[in-house]
């Protein structure tokens, strides 16, 4: 077989506009409403005509029977680049990637990258029961505890396997928390202390009632294009120096203690041409600590098994030694649900442009942005990070 | 480890009776070849023809070499529990109302992952052994048990959601005329039945056999006629709401054909004793088991066919007793589906020629009533749907799964 | 001489004339004949709603019922029995009609059956009851009170190990009740106008043999005969209208001045 080709860089790419629709708890309106709404920001905001927008990505897990293709016509758009991505939480890893190539390539000039969920009294029963072929054979007639039973395994392994307790994925909650405070919009508004995440009632052991996301409405969105044509368009502006993408990794693995980043994490930093200590903060995907501990492990910022020492070695506030999930993530604002896919890159992108929702990180330079999801039976299979920097 | 049963307090008649609900049911196509391995109580998943792999959770390509050919094979049940959790909270109302539930993660010899069910006795860390069970959705899920048997196992309270054990249960045995219905009566018995209601017709003939029944403690004999509407009726608004398991041992044999026979009346007798018969303890217990199905430990359970093996392939020689008994067969599929939403099981147990006058000519191998009886009682005990008893149900099952118009043709001679 | 039917009618009607219900209501618990499992069997009676005042029928109720000709209170005619097969007019819808109204004598054998299940009618006993009562007339039922009818179900049947145990007549008396008193038929409170154990005796059955084979009539399971008077009685024994019919379950009905 020849030898793979060398991975073209994303130079002249820029990342722009990044925009929240402000979540709500519930919403008896569509997730077409939602994916409007944040389009139509998107538009103004950029003053843009509608026509203007010629690609367009959608991630939703409440848009049935609806895909992209319907919002077209929904929207009134007639786009030469359109995307369906149905990845979850690495939805805007994924549709980031996708658009990259897209407009360097000149089959789009400005896509909009856009993701959104409603909230009905039984979306979240519903998408949970509907969620995968091998989720009706192998999972829901096994307690229906959802994600949270098969996490909750995930987390007993590792806790089993390295040493991990409960009081080190305290750390990484009670910090969200903190960092959600100047949100809003938040689901979640008061502190957390240890006692409160400790005693927290028990949903599927280990895992409790402060390791679970609540689920919510809402919609993120954000621009990819050339750089001269955010220039143009007086649009601050954020690069993209390198991404990875792998799904279904390690097979081999009884259960899951690591993700497909640690597949390609080299390349990610080799392309961006930076080290893991010269990130000024970190966006992990966080359905659950568990994972966001993994993430710090298979990112490349420590050993594998070494996440609980990591954790009890840093603090994770906004102007901590590790900055993470600086707005928060969705275990404190909330998963709306696709939309989650798209939370830690969109707040990286504000964080970086100088306008964050909240509390800012001094002098915020470069980040890395990551994403999972996608349990199909027993782990979850999606992965993917980006590494943007200031322009 | 697990707790004894206690024996279930009266019901207090003033409290509602709580609803049965369905764990989540839905199943692939392919997936259904795990419940046609619970059925019959056995361990099956996909095995690759083309390079061996023992596939989880089942599937249409192999995911080694990508073959489409995965038949459902047998595999060693061994494995080692690798993580549990403990359900406390969940969006499924079957599964809200019974938490906490434990599942875990079961790394099985043979090569695949299993999320299971754990029995109370199951581990971490420790080894386990695998069944296929069929959960109260009527589809197959895996239970790990421990790997050897420990003291009062059946009691757990998850295994015996998949099962029917008659232990604490009340049982109506329709017909105790027979040697068939009073050996299942001793069998109930033994197996810890609190009563036994055993259903006798015309008490104005002898019934042989009467005394010995009356001295096995949990016997009730009842009035019970299942070709008279009004007897079965009036038997299940009497005790219906206090009977968890059905056991239809009504039995019409007769040999011949039906060309060669004169007459509808012995016909008629069959259709009337077993296909009528079993319609009308359908229509007249069938809602009350339905209904009672989440109804405590000793909730309803089971509606039992004694079923010829001859209802799957006609026996010629006794060719009208075979059709009646298929006619039996076909409504018991349907039944199967009418009380599924309350949890009900119905076994079908099928049997050969058995050790009764009727069968008197037929040379052995023979089932005997005491070994019927207790593959009935086994059956429960495990919660199986699909059962052969005996050396020829077992010989008719397995040329039927092999060609079906070969043991036509057998039978004929 | 001429004779006013209307004032019978009004007769009944005022209670001049007693009207005495010989019948057992037709139910499932009533015994049916049991013939060894091999032959074939007389149909028990079965009733099935069709509706009641319901979804199957919003305004009436109604029933399908199934039973054989010879099930409960039962006439049988001539062609039931192998030695009546060829006479004429021997099915029930063949037999003349007057022959369904016909005065009855009743012999009353109750204390002797209560002291033996087998007792058997003979010649001298009958006898000893028209030296009492009369000689019996040409053309009369013979109805014989057993009080079997007041048996719980059970010993009605009563059934044992060698079959049933019930009273009836001895084969000569029948013989002699045709030949010498020209009756009109005989009739019984048991399943069978033969004794249960009737097929130990030769012919088996005489009662159906030689009651048949002469063209006279059967009535079983016959009740309230101890309301009747030795004589004096008239039945009314009308049987269903059936094609070919053997016999037929029917309302019998005892008339007394």
């Amino acid at each position: 077989m020849a030898p793979a080709a060398q991975r073209k860089s994303y130079d002249d790419v820029v990342v722009c506009l990044p925009v929240t629709i402000p979540y709500r708890r519930y919403s008896t309106n569509s997730a077409q409403w939602w994916l409007g709404r944040v389009l139509r920001e998107l538009t103004q905001r950029a003053k843009l005509r509608l026509s203007d927008i010629d690609g367009l990505a959608v991630s939703s897990f409440t848009l049935a029977p609806d895909t992209a293709i319907g919002l077209t016509q929904h929207f009134g758009v007639s786009p030469r680049w359109l995307d369906h991505i149905p990845f979850g939480g690495v939805s805007g890893i994924v549709a980031l990637r996708r658009a990259a190539r897209a407009v360097q390539a000149g089959d789009a000039e400005i896509v909009a990258c856009i993701a959104g969920d409603t909230n009905h009294v039984d979306s979240f029963r519903k998408t949970l029961s509907n969620f995968s072929r091998f989720a009706h054979d192998a999972v829901y007639p096994y307690g229906a505890g959802g994600a949270n039973a098969s996490f909750a395994l995930i987390t007993k392994n590792y806790m089993n396997q390295y040493g991990a307790k409960r009081e080190d994925f305290a750390r990484i909650c009670i910090a969200q928390r903190d960092n959600a405070l100047a949100i809003p919009f938040a689901m979640m508004k008061k502190k957390l202390t240890l006692d409160e995440y400790m005693a927290a009632r028990p949903i599927a052991d280990p895992v409790h009632l402060f390791d679970c996301v609540m689920p919510c409405a809402g919609a993120e969105g954000f621009l990819v294009c050339r750089e001269d044509v955010a220039k143009s368009l007086n649009l601050p502006y954020v690069r993209l120096l390198s991404t990875i993408e792998r799904h279904n990794a390690f097979t081999a693995d009884p259960i899951q203690t690591r993700g497909g980043w640690a597949v390609d994490i080299s390349e990610l930093w080799s392309m961006a041409g930076l080290k893991p200590d010269a990130v000024d903060f970190v966006q992990t995907y966080d359905d659950y600590p568990v994972i966001v501990m993994m993430q710090f492990e298979d990112l490349g910022f420590c050993a594998k098994g070494e996440g609980p020492d990591f954790v009890r070695s840093h603090t994770f506030i906004n102007d901590g030694s590790f900055p993470h999930n600086t707005s928060g993530g969705q275990l404190s604002v909330g998963q709306a649900g696709a939309a989650g896919g798209l939370l830690g890159l969109v707040e990286a992108v504000r964080q970086l442009i100088g306008a964050p929702l909240g509390t800012a990180v001094r002098d915020a330079r470069s980040c890395v942005v990551s994403g999972f999801g996608m349990i199909n039976y027993d782990r979850g299979l999606s992965s993917g990070a980006a590494i943007l920097a200031r322009a | 480890m697990s707790q004894p049963l206690n024996r279930p307090k009266r019901k207090n008649p003033l409290q509602r009776t709580k609803h049965p609900l369905s764990p989540p049911g839905v199943r692939s196509r392919t997936a259904h070849g795990l419940t046609a391995a619970a059925a019959e109580g056995r361990f099956a998943l996909q095995v690759c023809e083309d390079c061996k792999t023992v596939i989880y959770p089942p599937r249409d390509c192999c995911p080694t070499c990508l073959s489409v050919r995965l038949p459902f094979r047998d595999v060693e049940r061994g494995g080692v529990l690798v993580a549990e959790t403990t359900v406390q909270v969940s969006a499924d109302p079957y599964f809200r109302e019974r938490t906490p539930w434990r599942v875990g993660t079961v790394k099985l010899d043979a090569g695949p992952l299993i999320v299971a069910h754990l029995h109370a006795d199951a581990q971490e860390g420790h080894r386990v052994r695998l069944d296929l069970k069929l959960d109260k959705s009527g589809s197959a899920v895996v239970m790990a048990l421990p790997e050897k048997d420990t003291p009062n196992m059946a009691d757990d309270p998850h295994l015996r959601e998949m099962t029917c054990d008659p232990k604490f249960r009340r049982v109506l045995i329709t017909d105790g005329r027979t040697p068939v219905g009073q050996a299942m009566a001793e069998a109930f018995a033994e197996a810890g039945a609190a009563i036994v209601f055993v259903g006798i017709a015309d008490p104005w003939k002898p019934v042989p056999g009467l005394e010995a029944l009356r001295k096995i403690g949990p016997v009730e004999i009842v009035p019970l006629d299942l070709t008279d509407s009004e007897s079965v009726s009036e038997q299940a608004e009497q005790n219906g709401a206090r009977i968890d398991i059905v056991v239809n041992t009504a039995e019409h044999v007769r040999s011949g054909g039906i060309v060669d026979r004169h007459g509808l009346t012995t016909v008629r007798e069959q259709i009337d004793i077993r296909y009528l018969g079993l319609v009308r303890l359908a229509q007249a217990f069938g809602p009350v088991l339905r209904a009672r199905g989440a109804d405590g430990i000793n909730a309803a359970a089971a509606f039992v066919n004694l079923l010829s093996a001859h209802a799957l392939m006609n026996w010629p020689a006794y060719g009208s007793y075979s059709a009646a008994e298929a006619a039996c067969l076909s409504a018991a599929q349907c039944m199967r589906t009418e009380l599924r939403p309350g949890g009900i099981k119905v076994m079908n147990v099928f049997f050969g020629p058995l050790e009764t006058e009727w069968f008197q000519t037929v040379p052995p191998p023979k089932v005997a009533p005491a070994t019927l009886a207790r593959a009935v009682v086994r059956g429960l005990q495990q919660g199986l749907e699909d059962v052969f008893v005996g050396d020829i149900a077992e010989d008719i099952r397995a040329r039927l799964a092999v060609n079906p118009k070969a043991l036509e043709r057998e039978l004929a001679s | 001489m001429t004779v006013d039917v209307l004032s019978f009618a009004r007769a009944v009607a005022l209670g001049q004339i007693r009207v005495v219900d010989l019948t057992q209501t037709l139910s499932q618990d009533f015994p049916t004949i049991v013939l060894p499992p091999e032959l074939g069997q007389c149909a028990p009676f079965r009733i099935e709603e069709i509706s009641r005042y319901d979804e199957r029928g919003p305004a009436w109720y109604w029933n399908n019922i199934s039973l054989g000709e010879h099930t409960g209170t039962h006439f049988d005619a001539p062609i039931h029995w192998i030695s009546g097969k060829d006479l004429p007019n021997n099915a029930v819808d063949t037999i003349d009609v007057t022959k369904f109204i016909a005065p009855a004598v009743v012999i009353d054998c109750s204390k002797e059956c209560a002291a033996d299940p087998d007792f058997a009618l003979t010649v001298a006993f009958v006898e000893a009851w028209e030296a009492r009562h009369g000689k019996i007339e040409p053309g009369h039922w013979v109805l014989l009170r057993s009080d079997w009818s007041k048996q719980d179900f059970t010993q009605y049947a009563n059934l044992r190990e060698d079959g049933a145990h019930t009273p009836g007549p001895a084969p000569e008396v029948v013989k002699w009740f045709v030949e010498a008193r020209d009756v009109h038929g005989f009739g019984t409170e048991t399943i069978g106008t033969d004794l249960g154990q009737g097929h130990h005796f030769n012919p088996p059955f005489p009662a159906h043999f030689y009651m048949h084979g002469k063209g006279r009539f059967g009535l079983q399971c016959l009740t309230n005969l101890d309301q009747l008077p030795p004589k004096g009685a008239v039945i009314i024994a009308a049987p269903l209208k059936i094609k070919q019919g053997s016999g037929s379950p029917l309302r019998v009905l005892a008339l007394v001045s």
